[in-house]
Parts: C-alpha cells; structure tokens; sequence
C-alpha cells in the first residue's frame, strides 16, 4: 500500500477544466495534486512515473481544429520528452502498465478515444477503435443530464453509485465506434459505465434532450477492460458542491457534490491496490 | 507540393454541419435545397513526398472511425448525389486558426519546423442538392456561406465539378514583395488638400487636427531635432498613422473629453461643462470614494485597461466591458470573436494581470425576422445574430471563461450598427511579489517586448475606422478573426511570468497595436525607442507604418527589465509562445521609432499624447412629444399576456445561452437560466471564484434603449436600477458594488451629416447627468467604461441613427454563495409580494411598442426610495426569508409574474386591487407599465411576519399566493377575473420566438 496518493492534473494547449479538476482530487482524498503544463512535461521538468493518477480535463486542445482531441492525440503519440529518448506516449503506456488510473473528462475523453487508450482491447492502449463525432443537434450546449450507472462494469470510477447527474458541455459527443464488433465488444465486456437516461424511467434514452447528442445507446462513458481507465463526456468536476447544482435552491441536496464520489472511488482504489 | 486533402464525415454518419447549414438555407433565404454535406478542405503547401502527404491525410488530419479521405476530389469518390458544389476558403492573409494547427501538426509528423514558403490552408466545401439556378447558388455563397470581405468562394455545378475532375489547389499566399517603405507627407497645403489626406488615408483627423500637426512640424525646436536625429522635416506615414490612431475619438474620447456649451430649452438653463468624463463619472467616483474612507475598496479606476476592486483581504477583482461594434457590423462572426477574446486582454493587462473568471455578453440587433429591403453594405439582421452568436461562442468556450451574464435587444435601428457589448472578469492576488498587484510602471531600460501572435495587415485602421460611420468605404483590413487558443497559451505562460516576478509592466495591443501599447507605456518612462523591422510579420511585405498601428490579434507588450529578460525569454521559448524584444523604454521625452536603423519617427511624448485642445461642442435639449398609445377599450389580456411574453426583448433567450459554456471553472452558482426545468430567466449571476470560499461574485447588468426616445436621463437612470436590482435580486449585498458604464452612442456632433447633432449630444449630457446623480444616490461607483460614438450608417441620403444606449453593468460581492436566491416561486402556499409602488408609466414600453407607439410617460427611479428598499430585502435574504424573487422590467408586473410561476411550475393567484399603484385605473397599465424598482417576492406563510417586520417602512404588499395548479390567475381592479392563463401555453409563448 501506498502512502501518499499523488494526482496530476494536465493543463496547456487549450484544456480549461483543470482548477476544478485539481479540487475535486482534493475533495476526493488526493494527498498531492499537481496542475502540470503540457509544456512542463514535455520539458521533463514532471514526470507521469512520480504519480498515481492521471486526469485529462476539459477543454478545447487546439481549439478542436482538425476534430476535438485530433491534434492533441497526434501530438501525444508524436512529441518526445526533452533531453530523454522517450517519447510522452511512452511514458504514458508504462503508467497504465503500472496498474495506475486515468481519467479524461469531455475534451480529455475525446483525447483519450483518439489516442487509443480507450477502450483500450488486449492491453492495446494506441489503437482508434471508437471516437466521438458531432452532436446530432450540430451544437455546442452546456446542459445537465441524468445518467445511469451500470452496476456490471469493471470501472473503478463508478463503483457503487447508481444515478448520476451532471452537465455537459460540448459540440462533439456522439460516440461513434469503428465498426459493429466494436461496438457489440464494448457492450458485451460492460465497458458502458455510464449512459444519458431518462430520468423518469431511470433507464437509457435516445431522446433528446435527456441524451444531448444523439449517442447510441445512450453511451456516455467507457472504461477500458481493466477498469483503471475512464472516459466520460459529462462534467464530474462540475458538481463539487450542492450550489453548483441548477436546483439547489428548490431540492434538498447533500453538501457535497456527486461529483466527488468517482474521484474518492479513484483515491480509494490507489490506495488499496497500488 | 501544391495539394488537397480532402476529409469528410463518412456518408453513412450523420453530418450534422452540413444538416444545419441546410436548414438555415431554408428558414434564412427561403431557398428549398434536400440535403446538404460538407468537406473540409486542407491545401498544403509543402516540400513533402507524396507517401508523406498520404501519411498527413490519413493521420493527424482524419479521423478513421468518422471520416473519409482523399487526395481527389471526395465528393466524386462517393458517387453521392449533389446538384451544386460551393468551396469558401479564406482570402489571403486572413487567420486561418485550423490551418495553422493543420501546419503544427504537419511539422509534428515530419519531425521538422516548417519553412516561411511551407504551410497548410483550410476550406469548406459544400454538396448542395436542390433544384437551384446558378444565381439561387450564388446566393447560398454569398448571403449564408462566406463573407466576401474575408473569404472567397468558387461555384461549380455537378457537370462542371465531373468535367473539371475538383477544384484545383490553390494557395491563399499573400502576394507581393517586401515592401518597407516611408512615405513622405507634405502638410504645407491648404485646406481642401488637408482633409483630402485624412480622408482617403482613413486617418479621421479634423481640420482643425491636420492644422495642428502641421504647425508642430514648423516649430524650430521640432526641425532641430528631427535633424539630429537624422529624419527629415516632412511628416512621415507612420507619424501620421501614429497621430491618428492616438488623436482618434476611439482611443482619446475627444466627445467626453471636450467642452460642451449645453442649453436646457425646457427649464431655460444654460451652462458650461468642461468634459463629461471628469465631471459626471471620475469625480462622482470620487466622491464614492472619499465618503467610505479608510473602507474605500476601490483600488484602481479608469487609469488602467480595467478597474480593479478589492474581493477579500487576498485577492482583487478586476473588470471591464468593451463593444466591437463596427467589425461585427461587416464581419459578425470575426467581429465578434475579437470582441471577446479583446476585451479578454483588458483584465489580463491590468495591474500586474489577472487571471480570467467569466465573460459577460450583451447584444443590440436587428428583428432577426427583418423583412425590409436592407441599405447596401448592411447584412441581414439574421446573419449578424448568428454570426455574432458564433464569433462569441468560440470565442468565449474555447478561451475556457464562462459566459455567466447577459441579453439580446432588439430594435430595427440596429440595423444600421449592431451592438456586441463584451466583458470579461479577472482575479488577481491582492500582492503580487510583495507588491500591490494593481500597481505597475516600466522603468528607464526596460526592454519592450512583445508577445503572442504575429502582425499582419489585419485590424490596420480598427481605431479610426470606428471612429466614423460605417460607410462605403469601411475598410475590410479591420476586420479581423480571432485565435482564442494562441491567447490562452500566452495567458498560462504570462500568468507563471507575472508570479516569477519576470516584468514591470504589461498592457495589451488592441486599437492602435503597438503605437498605443508602447506609446502609452513609454508615458511611465517618458520615453522609447523602437525598432520595427523586429517585429514578427505574418508574412512579408508589411510598411512600416502599418507594422505600428496593426490590430492584430492576441499580443501583449511587456516592460522586462534586462535582469530578467533571459528567463523570460526561457520561459515562453519552453511555453512554446512566441516573444521578441522590440526596443527599450527611456527617458529622453520622445517617441522614437526606427526601421533598419533609420527614424522612421520622432514626437515629443508631450505632444502624442496632450497635444489635442479639447475639443467644442453644442448642446441643446428640448423636450420630445409623442403620440400616446391607443389603449384597446376592452383589452382581452388571456391574449395581450401570451404575445407580450412572446416578443423579441422578452422572451426566452435559451437558444443563445445554451451554446455558451456558463459553468466552466466550476464555480457556477446561479445560472442564467433556473428553476424546476431548468430553463427560467434568472435575473443575474452568481459565481464562487475561490472554490475552497463561500464568497461570492454577483454580476448583472441593466440596458433600455428604448426610453431614450423619450429621456436619455431616465434611461440612464432605468439601466442603472436595473443593473442594481438584478444584483439585489440573486442576493447581492450592497457594500461592495462598482460599476461600469459603457456609452454607445450616435454620432453627437453638430454637422452637415448630423444636423440634429445638438439634440444627440443633449442626450448625451443628460444622460451623464443620471450617470452622477444615481451613482451617488445608490453609492456603486464607476470603476471603468468605455464610450463608442459612432454607431451610424451613412450611405448616399440613407442615414440610420442606433437609439442612444448605456449598458450599466455591475459587480458586487455576495458574502455567502448559500444565501443566494433565484427567480422560480418555489412551494405552492407560499405568499406572492410586490415590492414598490407602480405608476402609469407605460412610455417607452413594450405593451407601448406593441401598439406601435413611444408615449410619453417614461419611468422615473427614486433612488432613495429604491436603495432603502433593496437594503431591506438583502437583510431579508439574509435571515433566509425569501424563497423567490425577480425584478419587474421589461413587459412590467405581468411578465414578472408569469415568468416566475412557469419558471418554478407552481400557478398563482393575484389579486391586482392590492398592488400599490398610483393613478392607474386599467389592468393593463397595472401588468405592463415598466415602473422601476419593483421586485416580485414569495415567501413561506411561516416567513411572513418575520418579512413584513423587515419590510416596514417600504411600500408593499401581499398580492396572492402560490398554487398546485399550474395556472396564472389575475384577478383585476374591477374584481373580476382579468388572466386565467395555463403555465404551459404561456412558457410556449415566451419560448417559441427564438426556438431556432
């Protein structure tokens, strides 16, 4: 067991969430949390081996040019750490081979699909097998949806939690996957950890806008088989604190936000397991 | 290598894009067309082999689970039917942000920089299916697709594209060699030839202003030292250039600044007023600031790009509003964009610079369903909507600032100029290094350097462009797009300069470019000398004069003393942003820039920047008259309330607000909209900026242009108290509250063009007046502002005038976010309260404008009155009294009430005999008259004593309560039943106007 679990937060290059990111680590029981710049990484002056947990936040990489996550994912696979002969890739694929955890949230789970990390088949973590493609709206839109949990999959980031509710923010969510078997492999192996539900019924919903983008099945965020690796659309870090919620002052909400559950699941498993 | 790469979504997706274009072909331009898809274009110009061409298209510009790609033309490869093909690419010199991420990405692959001669260029290519004629296709281009000052476009029909076999490459280079050379200007010339040259050099320089430079030239003291140091005694472009970008009313506010003779024909007064500025803003300010002593938490105003405000004992805030008016006018979407990511830079080179926290957006247009033929140049009201609603989109999520606050307004005037009012919020440590972070000044050997993008001929002459009508001649360099990721790159790496303590000083490029930054940093110093060939160009071929005064985008200039200028320069070389060292600041009292060496210019500081005489100006005021509205004699108000809910300055602005990221940062509050579906109006914003505090921002604003028909004084007056009782309304306290002001005005000079010029600068005078007079009343100060004078449309004899507005925002500290309120009744049996008395005042209204009439009657604010009792419901929501509140505005009472009930999904009962009126004998005047100051309260039966006991020496009254039934029921002053109206029909009323 470890005694200190240490989270970094990337940042540079158009990403934005990242204040939000750094607190809930905190909030979820992060020892060290570090906001690191892309340009400070690239630079060797941190190193992905020092922590235990990975976020990619929110944002726009690159201003999306070329597709959300495009040139972030070319730029992750191609840039080479400074006075090392690795390359960032590298590091980042002995990070997960290290049994550590990533989490990339909207525009870091676009970065994430892009790269290859998820969903991540046999261990392959740089392979596009899924992406996320415009909303079926042709839209931006910031709004806040309810999610559903599935109980079955291996993600470490859901564990225990049932109904979520948290907003979106994004113009290209729609998951999309390379082909049938692709699809019908990230279903069977419950790698949909969450998905857009109505929430009346509590169950998936294809109607917008309850599911804002047109996402098959509902699908909202995928994990890779091991679980350690998650990627969601909707915003966690956005839901810290009952007032962030768009009725906290009609509803009777617990002080803390929901989004810091996935986080503490996070830093519990690091610290029970790593 | 000249090639294409061609990628699109593959056929069997959907193309949402190319759905949505398709639709607004038909709801914009009533043209039928089935199905439109699109193609993203990437021409490369690069000396690369064609296996790495295919490994760009199928890399780093593709992605293989969603998109198709091609060297040829894709549109054939899919056998799709289409019936024309448009392709709109930039003009040269146009940023072109995707292609230089294209470019980066591209050079990333190769494991090489690129070369000068070596880059990448987007374009859109579209697949139209429809029976149109070639004219009907050109229409699409030119009205809906590309805007032809900044893009060009090529049309081809299928036959054609088959024949031709695509679109051959073409790169959009600019053309042209260097060119680096000074023009010489003879002043020695009379006075038609004077103004001829400010004329045709888009200089606008009055007479009076040529005379001036002309006679400094000859002074004997001037021609001694041009000798020295070696320029000779002509004036020179970049002089010239220089002197009217710092002289333009956009940078030295000439109206504000200037003496005004104003005559008062209604009272018979008359008085002298030496600038506006001084007398009704900075000292009412003062004042403020005198009378709260020691507690003054004021910390910098209207000397910096921003005023900054103490937040805590930790941290400052610092805030600023802007317009971009005359860009969006031509170029919305550029316009716009610049718009933001500009006024971005304003807290962020304040003090020492301030971390970014939320964007505001107000908007003036055009009915977006304007149907009249429209005055050459003018776009469609429809298109400078979107435009501008995109230009800010991008612009504000990309840059990663919630977009927290804000409004449309529409009035047909509009047309003529639309208003982009844009602000930006900053945070900064209260001390910075040791030192107060909003204190700043270059010292004598600093280096200036610059940082961020590059220059180019874009944005040359934005200052004195808007200082003028828009005209005919309206140059298209002013427009410009702006690079919010290039900024924020710059801004993280400028925020870990600022906290090394790396810089002295910092300012931003906006009107004027570096002329103004370096000139107005020089002023610290009293001195610079600069060397242009330095500066980085976009391309080549730029004149000396125009390197000056560019507007490019994204720049900041900084003071860096030599100690710290090589881990500066470290320091963004690592950050990846581009820095260069353009001179130094000195001492010597002159403005001195050079080229390869050689003075290209030399002033006196002393003249730059106070040799202009204020300038003199009349003012004459005379009271207005309008027709009164015809009231119907019986209204049927089960109507008027649905339609009034329904109109353009009313109804729901979800379709704008949704595409605006508001929450990013995480410190969202109060959302613009609220309530049981999420989709009420809230009257302001509440933000949480520290996110391990409860402390809290409020930010709201107030905006009527339309009472200034009738008073610009009570429209001043209105706006403020808008501004303020929004603020109140979500929970603001009322001790720490500032203001800013920002005029935008038509042109106020008595003129052969303005001949009514007199009564525009009255307008002008009074509404300062309420500026200074309520300012005071309510203590919220002005910390910053900004005037833009020019909002007018001069074409041959079309002349169209925008209607005199200020839009008065303010930012106020809320000490527990927790106690925060918003505007959606909450429980049924709580108690439904007005707050304040209402007049018949249905002037200016909008129950006014929908019976197509002004009136006269226009609202009044007393602003003790107002004060004691916005005091009275912060204490209330203090104690946690309030379960709901919303102002009453536009549309009155009747608005109010139905907004808050839909928005909560909870029905009321009102009984309007109970609301304080005074001489209102109509239920209509009662629901819609527009009186000020008036809050719609609901409080739980058990909170109303303890409410009515705070509300004591105010005027209110309990009107009714809170219902299950989700119905609005009103009954009147004859005490029969005047509104029974479903909730449902009446949100579908409020939201089907705008539901794009």
């Amino acid at each position: 067991m470890i005694s200190s679990v240490k989270a970094i937060v990337i940042t540079g290059n158009g990403t934005n969430c990242e204040m939000e990111m750094a607190q809930a680590c905190r909030l979820g029981g992060a020892d060290q949390v570090d906001i690191v710049h892309m340009s400070q990484l690239i630079h060797g002056e941190y190193t992905l081996d020092d922590y235990h947990f990975l976020n990619l936040p929110g944002g726009f990489l690159d201003g999306d040019d070329l597709g959300a996550g495009q040139a972030g994912a070319h730029r992750l696979k191609h840039v080479e750490i400074k006075s090392s002969k690795e390359k960032l890739m590298d590091r980042l694929i002995r990070f997960i081979g290290d049994g550590k955890l990533v989490l990339g949230v909207c525009n870091g789970f676009q970065l994430m699909v892009k790269t290859g990390l998820l969903p991540g088949f046999d261990h392959q973590y740089d392979r596009r097998q899924v992406s996320l493609t415009h909303n079926d709206s042709g839209r931006f839109e910031d709004r806040w949806v309810t999610l559903k949990v599935d109980e079955k999959s291996p993600c470490i980031f859901t564990q225990g939690l049932e109904s979520l509710y948290f907003p979106i923010r994004h113009g290209e969510g729609k998951f999309v996957a390379m082909d049938e078997g692709v699809m019908a492999r990230v279903e069977q192996e419950k790698l949909v950890a969450l998905r857009y539900a109505d929430p009346l019924t509590g169950e998936a919903t294809m109607t917008y806008p309850l599911n804002p983008n047109g996402s098959p099945n509902g699908i909202a965020g995928i994990c890779d088989p091991t679980g350690r690796l998650f990627g969601l659309m909707p915003h966690p870090e956005a839901f810290l604190h009952r007032t962030n919620h768009p009725r906290w002052t009609r509803e009777d909400l617990p002080e803390e936000g929901q989004g810091v559950s996935l986080f503490r699941n996070a830093i519990r498993f690091i610290r029970e397991n790593l | 290598m000249l090639a294409r790469i061609q990628v699109g979504q593959k056929p069997t997706l959907i193309d949402s894009f190319g759905t949505r274009t398709q639709k607004r072909i038909e709801t914009d331009l009533k043209l039928e067309v089935s199905t439109v898809r699109t193609i993203k274009v990437f021409t490369v110009e690069a000396e690369i082999s064609k296996q790495q061409l295919h490994d760009a298209a199928s890399g780093p510009f593709c992605d293989p689970v969603t998109q198709d790609w091609s060297l040829g033309p894709l549109a054939l490869d899919w056998d799709l039917a289409f019936d024309w093909v448009i392709e709109v690419g930039f003009r040269p010199g146009v940023t072109d942000n995707e292609g230089r991420t294209a470019s980066q990405a591209l050079a990333l692959m190769l494991g090489r920089k690129l070369t000068a001669a070596e880059t990448v260029y987007t374009s859109m290519q579209y697949l139209v299916s429809g029976a149109l004629t070639r004219e009907q296709a050109t229409t699409i281009a030119a009205k809906l697709l590309a805007n032809e000052l900044i893009q060009r476009y090529t049309i081809m029909s299928r036959d054609e594209f088959v024949a031709a076999g695509g679109f051959k490459p073409m790169a959009a280079r600019v053309a042209g060699g260097p060119a680096t050379l000074v023009a010489e200007i003879d002043l020695e010339v009379d006075d038609d030839e004077l103004m001829r040259i400010s004329r045709e050099g888009i200089l606008a320089l009055t007479l009076d202003e040529m005379k001036l430079i002309r006679d400094y030239l000859t002074r004997p003291e001037t021609r001694a030292a041009r000798k020295k140091y070696g320029i000779g005694e002509k004036i020179t472009d970049v002089e010239l250039e220089v002197l009217a970008q710092t002289w333009s009313e956009h940078c030295k506010h000439k109206i504000f600044a200037g003496d005004i003779d104003y005559e008062n024909a209604e009272t018979g007064s008359r008085e002298q007023i030496s600038s506006l500025f001084d007398t009704y803003i900075r000292n009412p300010t003062k004042e403020i600031r005198d009378s709260l002593g020691v507690n003054d938490w004021c910390l910098s105003v209207f000397k910096d790009n921003a005023g900054v405000v103490r937040f805590n004992e930790n941290w400052n805030v610092v805030f600023k509003a802007e317009t971009h008016n005359s860009p969006s006018a031509l170029d919305p979407y550029g316009g716009a964009l610049t718009g933001i990511v500009g006024v971005n830079r304003d807290p962020f080179g304040t003090g020492m610079g301030a971390k970014l926290i939320c964007n505001t957006n107000v908007f003036c247009f055009a009915s977006p369903f304007y149907s009249e033929p429209l005055p050459s140049r003018l776009l469609h009201p429809k298109r400078i909507f979107e435009g501008v609603r995109e230009g800010v989109e991008h612009g504000g999520n990309k840059s990663g600032i919630p977009t927290v606050n804000g409004s449309l307004v529409f009035d047909d005037r509009f047309a003529g100029k639309p208003l982009v009012f844009c602000g930006t919020i900053g945070l900064m440590p209260g001390i910075i290094n040791g030192q107060p972070s909003e204190k700043k000044s270059a010292l004598p050997g600093d280096a200036i350097v610059m940082t961020g993008g590059r220059i180019g001929k874009d944005g040359i002459h934005g200052a004195t462009f808007s200082s003028e009508e828009l005209n005919e001649n309206s140059p298209a360099t002013a427009v410009q797009i702006g690079d919010p990721i290039t900024q924020k790159k710059m801004f993280d790496c400028l925020l870990m300069a600022r906290d090394q303590g790396l810089y002295n000083c910092i300012t931003d490029n906006g009107a004027g470019g570096l002329s103004s930054s370096v000139g107005e940093m020089g002023q610290d110093t009293n001195g610079f000398e600069l060397h242009l060939e330095k500066a980085p160009l976009k391309y080549p071929g730029l004149n000396p004069w125009e390197i000056f005064i560019s507007e490019a985008q994204e720049r900041m200039t900084l003071a860096v003393p030599p100690n710290k200028l090589p881990a500066f320069m470290a320091l963004c070389d690592k950050m990846d942003v581009e820095a260069t060292v353009l001179g130094t600041f000195t001492e010597t009292g002159k403005f001195h820039v050079l080229y390869d060496g050689k003075t290209v210019a030399l002033m006196d500081m002393e003249f730059v920047h106070k040799g202009l005489p204020p300038m003199q100006m009349v003012a004459r005021w005379e009271r207005p008259q309008f027709p009164e509205p015809d009231l119907p004699a019986t209204p049927d108000l089960n109507k008027t309330l649905p339609d009034i809910l329904g109109r353009l300055n009313i109804c729901s602005k979800e379709y704008v607000v949704r595409q605006y990221d508001h929450e990013v940062q995480g410190g969202s509050v109060v959302k613009p909209l609220t309530g049981a579906e999420n989709d009420g109006p809230s009257d302001a914003a509440v933000i949480r900026p520290l996110l391990d505090s409860f402390e809290g921002l409020v930010i709201a604003h107030g905006i009527c242009p339309r009472y200034s028909d009738l008073d610009t004084y009570h429209m001043v007056a209105c706006a403020m108290d808008e501004a303020i009782r929004n603020a109140v309304s979500v929970g603001s306290d009322l001790e720490v509250m500032a203001g800013l002001d920002n005029f935008c005005w038509c042109d106020p000079i008595l003129s052969e063009k303005t001949p009514d010029g007199a009564y525009k600068l009255a307008q002008l005078v009074r509404a300062n007046q309420a500026l200074a007079h309520y300012a005071k009343t309510f203590g919220v100060p002005c910390i910053s502002g900004k005037d833009s004078m020019k909002n007018d449309y001069q074409v041959g004899s079309t002349k169209i005038s925008i209607p005199p507005t200020l839009l008065f925002s303010v930012v106020a500290k809320i000490n527990d976010v927790r106690r925060a309120v918003t505007m959606d009744v909450k429980k049924p049996g709580d108690l439904v309260y007005i707050l304040g008395t209402t007049f018949n005042e249905l002037g200016g209204s909008e129950y006014a404008a929908m019976l197509n009439a002004r009136g006269n009657s226009v609202p009044k604010v007393n602003g003790e009155e107002a004060l004691a009792r916005y005091r009275a419901v912060n204490a209330a929501m203090g104690k946690g009294l309030i379960a709901s509140c919303h102002d009453c505005s536009d549309g009155g009472l009747g608005v109010a009430l139905a907004e808050s009930a839909f928005a909560g999904g909870f029905g009321m009962t009102v009984d309007l005999v109970k609301v304080p009126a005074s001489e209102i004998g109509r239920d209509d005047i009662l629901l819609f008259s527009e009186s000020q100051s008036r809050l719609l309260v609901t409080i739980p039966p058990e909170r109303a004593d303890d409410f009515e006991a705070i509300m004591a020496n105010t005027t209110w009254a309990r009107i009714g309560q809170v219902t299950e039934e989700a119905t609005l029921v009103c009954t009147g002053l004859g005490g029969n039943e005047v509104i029974h109206a479903q909730l449902a029909n009446l949100k579908k009323a409020w939201q089907a106007t705008l539901d794009f």
